[in-house]
């Protein structure tokens, strides 16, 4: 049977956090008990689909039925920022087969898992390097500036082949990008930088080519210059901020728990399985992916209509009591596997053999060298990051 | 069991090749899942079922049917 409810709740998207950090905001908790699909209405008025369940989230995120062209009317955007720019300079993670798959194949080879596994000991030493530095320097640090940043951002650089002395236009500009308090025209210019940094660069791989993706991309006939910045700026943006985030919220869940930080310093081994963990219970993007009907979809009984807007929470589908039993503690040794972090479907993050080497070796790493490792003020004082795209902590003040 | 790959589903996530690395790996040249067994042994057939699960593509069938070693 299919229900099409009235008339929907009004919930203030994006949600705003309770009492705990690390739980997905109440609001979406609520809906997700109210049902695996719900109503709700998008700061501009417009109506759109909550889809909370595990299964259901899953179906809209691999089910052809559902686009992942923003440009389709009735496409959801939480701000006018986030549809500026899903419009002007299209990634591929907003359009759809068989353009979609034109263009990530075009840069899946350097994402693949031998690829990575053989990319392994230099990211060590970029993760050993950096502790280095920030240990050398004294004995307090800003874990995310110091540790949690540099690291990913040197990563994506040498595989893009992003000179990191220009790491500071690309980080405050991606932190526009992603902050959903920044107005349209703030998130405009932020995204003309980085598309004009990206294209003058693309050019001069083109005259001077280098063993890096960019110079491989520049080399290509058959990829627009546009495609090129378009692509460049998604893996750049994708590629720091959010392993970024996933390293420093880590460290904190972590460390409020010490038994399970124990646990892993004990057994190095257990780093691949609590990595899966972490990614199932900060699942970082809070917010939801956006897709929108293109047909009219009986999703979990609910009749979703072509035009139709959805939003698929990965946050409430990781915290499925049926498929993770108790959903709301950190526990790394248990399999989450199943977790949907880095999303479902044939838009599914490309980069993350990357990302789990990189959290597996800096986590690991971390917490070997540093025995004393500890957060320097009350847990009340860190600034949880509910306003981006990408969840995280502002600043992580620790010792050692 | 026999394994049933659908390439054009691919979408080179690499999660067949962490979950079963026996059984599934990724093309060099395009990250396309190529198999490297088509009827797994026995002591491998969960996980081999586990990476039709979490294969995002929906490009990998374990089939059970009968006759099927
Ligand atoms: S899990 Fe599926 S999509 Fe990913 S590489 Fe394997 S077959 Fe391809």
């Amino acid at each position: 049977m299919t229900t099409t409810p009235t008339a929907p709740a009004a919930l203030a998207l994006p949600a705003a956090h309770g009492s705990c950090p690390f739980d997905p905001p109440p609001a979406y908790d609520q809906a997700a008990r109210q049902g695996t699909v719900t109503p709700a209405e998008l700061p501009d008025g417009a109506f759109c689909w909550l889809v909370t369940g595990h299964h259901e989230v899953r179906t809209v995120l691999s089910d052809p039925r559902f686009s992942a062209d923003a440009r389709h009317p009735g496409f959801p955007f939480l701000t006018p920022g986030r549809r500026a720019l899903a419009v002007t300079n299209p990634s591929f993670i907003r359009m759809d087969d068989p353009e979609h798959a034109r263009l990530r194949r075009m840069v899946t080879k350097d994402f693949l898992v031998h690829r990575v596994d053989a990319m392994r000991p230099g990211i060590q030493r970029i993760v050993d390097e950096t502790l280095d530095r920030m240990t050398a320097a004294g004995a307090t640090a800003d874990l995310v500036t110091d540790f949690a940043l540099p690291v990913p951002s040197l990563v994506i650089c040498l595989l893009l082949g992003v000179p990191y002395e220009d790491h500071e236009l690309f980080q405050a500009q991606s932190r526009t990008l992603l902050d959903n308090r920044a107005t349209q025209s703030e998130v405009e210019a932020a995204q003309r930088r980085l598309i004009d940094y990206l294209t003058e660069l693309a050019a001069r791989k083109k005259r001077e080519p280098a063993d890096d993706m960019l110079s491989r991309l520049a080399a290509r006939e058959d990829v627009s210059p546009a495609e090129i910045a378009s692509t460049g700026l998604l893996l750049l943006v994708a590629g720091h901020e959010t392993t970024a985030n996933m390293t420093a919220l880590s460290t904190v869940a972590l460390l409020r728990r010490p038994e399970q930080a124990a646990r892993l310093r004990a057994d190095p081994g257990l780093v691949r399985g609590a990595v899966e963990e972490l990614l199932r219970y900060l699942t970082i993007v809070q917010s939801g992916l956006a897709r929108v009907a293109v047909e009219d979809v009986d999703l979990g009984g609910t009749l979703v209509r072509a035009g139709q807007g959805v939003l698929a929470m990965l946050s409430t589908a990781n915290r499925d009591e049926e498929l993770f039993g108790a959903a709301d503690e950190l526990e790394v040794s248990r399999d989450a596997r199943r977790h949907l972090a880095f999303g479902f479907g044939v838009h599914q993050c490309l980069g993350q053999p990357l990302a789990r080497a990189e959290l597996q070796i800096a986590l690991e790493t971390l917490l070997r060298r540093l025995p004393g490792l500890r957060i320097t003020v009350p847990e009340e004082q860190l600034v949880f990051r509910g306003h981006s795209v990408v969840y995280g902590v502002d600043s992580l003040p620790v010792a050692w | 069991m026999q394994v049933i790959l659908d390439q054009d589903r691919c979408c080179s996530s690499g999660q067949c090749v962490l979950t079963a690395p026996e059984v599934f790996e990724q093309s060099d040249e395009d990250g396309l899942v190529t198999l490297r067994q088509e009827h797994p042994a026995p002591g491998l057939h969960a996980d081999v079922r586990l990476a039709a699960v979490l294969c995002p593509g929906g490009a990998i069938t374990a089939s059970e049917a009968a006759g099927a070693p």
